[in-house]
Parts: C-alpha cells; sequence; structure tokens
C-alpha cells in the first residue's frame, strides 16, 4: 500500500478521472511547484473503482472553468488545520473562450485574427458544445 | 438592444406582431412612409447580393429613411485587411441600424458584439438567412390565411439549403405536415430531423415530386447551387433532377402556392410564371414589408 501523508493546509483535487491526472498536473504547472505536491494516478475508488488525484500543499489559484471543461467530475477539499473547511463540485463550464478551437473552415473564426474562439454548452450530460458563432458542434467525448 | 441573427432568435408572439406589422403596411403603406425620417440603415454586404440588398434599401427608403453602404467588400478596399469589429464600431457609430451580409458563417453574430446599434443578419454564408424566412412565413400566412394544418412540400437542395432549414424549424412549431423532395444526395441533414421528431409536426421524405405534388397546399422549390457542389460531374448530374413545369403543375391542387426564395437558374420553368399558383413574385414583394415591419421594430420607433 502506497502512503501519503495527509496535509494540513492546501487543496485536494480529488475524483479525477484516470488518465486525466497527468494533464491537470501539466496544466497547473505543477512540474515546477516549489512545494510539496503529490499526483496520484489510480487510486481506489468507491464511486469509479479507479481514481487519480493531485494535492498541492499550497494554496493557490485554481481556473475552476478550465478544471470543470478538463474533467467535469472532480471535487476539489480545501483543507485547513488538517480538515476540509470547503468541498467544491465542479461541472461542465456553460460557457469556455479560448480553449476549444473552431475547426469549421467556413466560420468567421478562421478569418478574424483576433477573435476569441467561444463555446457554448448545449448537452451537459453527453459534454456537447457549439462554436458560439458558426454552431460547429464539438464534443468532449470526440 | 435587439439584434436579429438567428431565425430563432424571434418568439412566436414577437413573430406574429411582426407579421400584423407587415400587414398593416401592406394595407395602409402611407402611413408609414415618413415613419424613419433621419434614420440611417448601413447595409454592409462582404459577399455580393443584389436582390435582398436592395430589398432592404428600399424597405428603409420606403419608411422614409435612409441608406449607406457598400456592396462588394473588394470595392470597399478600405474595409480590406480590417477586423469585424473595428468596422462595426465604426459604421455603427454613423448609421442607426445594419444590415450584414458575410461569406463566413456567424460574422454577424461577432458583429452584434460589438455594434453601438441593432444588427440584422442579412445572410452568412450557408447559416442563416432570418429576413428570408420571415418573407416565407409572411407570404404562407397571406397566401393561406394561417400557418398550422397545412401540408408543404419542400423541393430541391434540401441538404445545404439555409432558408429550407430554417423555414422548417419555424413552421414545425406550428404543427403542419413536411414532404421532403430530394435526391438522396441533397436530403435533410439528420439534425434537422431530429428537431422535426421532437415536435408535433410529421414529415415523409420522397425522391419524385410527381408523386406528391397533389397533396400539397404549398410547395418550396429551391435552387441547386453550383458552388455548394464539389465536383462539376454531381452538379449536371443533379440540377435538372427536379423541375416544375406546366405538365407536373396539372396533378397539383387548385389552391396550391409555389414560392421561391430566388433568384431561380431553371428549377421553376418560366411558363409557370404566368399560373395563379405561382406566388414568388409576390413573395419578393412581401420580403420587403416584412423588412420594413422588422426595421420598425428594431429600432423601437412603432
Amino acid at each position: 500500500m502506497l502512503y501519503i501523508d495527509s496535509i494540513s493546509k492546501g487543496i485536494v483535487i480529488d475524483h479525477i478521472r484516470p488518465g486525466n491526472g497527468f494533464k491537470i498536473f501539466k496544466y497547473l504547472g505543477l512540474n515546477k511547484a516549489d512545494f510539496r505536491v503529490a499526483l496520484i494516478i489510480n487510486a481506489q475508488s468507491k464511486k469509479y473503482g479507479k481514481k487519480d488525484l493531485i494535492k498541492l500543499e499550497n494554496v493557490m489559484d485554481l481556473d475552476l472553468t478550465m478544471l470543470g471543461f478538463i474533467d467535469p467530475n472532480i471535487t476539489i477539499n480545501i483543507i485547513q488545520d488538517e480538515k476540509v473547511v470547503k468541498k467544491i463540485k465542479l461541472s461542465l463550464p456553460e460557457e469556455v473562450e479560448g480553449i476549444i478551437k473552431c475547426k469549421n473552415p467556413r466560420c468567421i473564426c478562421s478569418e478574424e485574427r483576433q477573435i476569441v474562439h467561444r463555446f457554448v454548452l448545449i448537452d451537459d450530460k453527453k459534454g456537447i458544445y457549439k462554436c458560439d458563432y458558426c454552431e460547429q458542434i464539438y464534443s468532449w467525448e470526440g | 438592444m435587439r439584434h436579429l441573427i438567428d431565425p430563432m432568435d424571434i418568439s412566436m408572439t414577437e413573430l406574429k406582431d411582426l407579421l400584423d406589422l407587415a400587414e398593416e403596411i401592406i394595407k395602409k403603406k402611407e402611413d408609414f412612409n415618413q415613419v424613419c425620417k433621419g434614420k440611417i440603415l448601413g447595409t454592409l454586404f462582404y459577399e455580393p447580393s443584389t436582390r435582398t440588398r436592395l430589398s432592404f434599401e428600399a424597405a428603409m427608403l420606403r419608411l422614409g429613411g435612409s441608406v449607406i453602404g457598400f456592396s462588394d467588400a473588394g470595392v470597399s478596399s478600405a474595409i480590406k485587411g480590417e477586423s469585424i469589429p473595428d468596422t462595426i464600431r465604426t459604421v455603427s457609430s454613423y448609421v442607426d441600424i445594419i444590415a450584414m451580409r458575410h461569406p463566413k458563417e456567424g460574422a454577424p453574430k461577432l458583429a452584434s458584439y460589438y455594434s453601438f446599434v441593432p444588427i440584422i443578419n442579412a445572410g452568412d454564408g450557408g447559416h442563416y438567412h432570418p429576413t428570408q424566412t420571415l418573407t416565407d412565413i409572411l407570404t404562407i400566412r397571406l397566401k393561406k390565411g394561417q400557418l398550422s394544418n397545412l401540408t408543404i412540400g419542400l423541393c430541391g437542395d434540401l441538404k445545404f439549403g439555409r432558408t429550407v432549414h430554417s423555414l422548417i424549424k419555424s413552421m414545425s412549431s406550428y404543427g403542419n405536415k413536411f414532404i421532403l423532395i430530394s435526391p438522396q444526395e441533397l436530403q435533410i441533414p439528420q439534425y434537422i430531423k431530429m428537431e422535426l421528431f421532437n415536435k408535433n409536426s410529421s414529415f415523409m421524405e420522397v425522391e419524385s415530386l410527381e408523386d406528391v405534388i397533389d397533396k400539397l397546399d404549398i410547395l418550396y422549390m429551391t435552387r441547386v447551387q453550383r458552388e455548394r457542389f464539389f465536383n462539376e460531374e454531381d452538379y449536371i448530374r443533379l440540377k435538372d433532377s427536379y423541375i416544375l413545369d406546366k405538365e407536373k403543375l396539372k396533378l397539383a391542387r387548385k389552391d396550391l402556392c409555389i414560392l421561391h426564395p430566388l433568384p431561380r437558374v431553371n428549377e421553376i420553368s418560366y411558363e409557370v410564371d404566368d399560373d395563379p399558383r405561382a406566388c414568388y413574385f409576390e413573395q419578393v414583394k412581401y420580403g420587403m414589408y416584412i423588412r420594413m415591419a422588422l426595421i420598425l421594430r428594431l429600432l423601437g420607433v412603432m
């Protein structure tokens, strides 16, 4: 059994879908962190069988929109004095800007230089987004 | 501030109000010929479309307003290289309302985020053309006196024809029967069919116009556009599949109403033009009246 210390102050990013842990680790730039970080892959989960999780012994600002977009199943626990003081359940954001690019060659996005690619959630169960401009469909599942 | 980008931006209540206003304008034209005095319409046509532009311009002039604009992005070289947000912020400083046409999908939506005045989408590539849809609906109501319980045949290019998609979406809310007449290659996209399933309208797909023409209250003909095809061979093979002529029309009902968004190539023979069932030139006229109603409502003048 792998043992990782509990933290007294920091953030636990829990219930990450297996495989997404490293993606989020990279997205948060944790390889360059100067505080203690644990990335745990394929931990046991009662809910999902397996999960990834990340423990940060630090308080940092997290972009919940982006994290929710990468993995809507995530729970974020804020730890103080070894207790969970706040639990944030993420979900798919209603709108994402500058994260996905519209690939429709007929879309105005392909022509305007300074346009911000914007996608709007149209089905939160299936994770389907549409381009705000041309309505091209983007599905998370691919 | 309201814009009109997608035909679905208009609720059924607002649609009824627009149609009522258009009918009032038709009845009492002289009551409306000064109501937009001092107002300016900007027509930003990044892609030539003489027909739509003239309809908008005539609509504004008949309301007593004035028009400025350009009709080809190539001619107005100043526009070239300038971003849409910059152009829109400039032009919307001069005018009270803008009608915009652009070859790229979503360009008017982008414009609406930066404009100081209402934007009307006058066609954005293969995407939306809401004033055509309004025109079609007004024509149906004027010719049939109702918008429900009709059997509506749509014939030709149902795959790429944006006016067809919008018309189906709008009319399906009222409870109508659709007969979709097209070659297999040009059938209506799946996502539109899904929407029809979800509403209280029914539809069937057929390949031959002759088999169903006797059942129709409305026949909406469309052009098979050359620019939508990837190769010339397919275009030549399919373009004449669905031509309406006097022979086929003999099978149709006396009260059939034939519509077409125009311009036509050869999908309606010229001999049909004299038939009282040919309504497509009236439809053009109604297009101007519904644009008048729309301009009035968006400007909040009336």
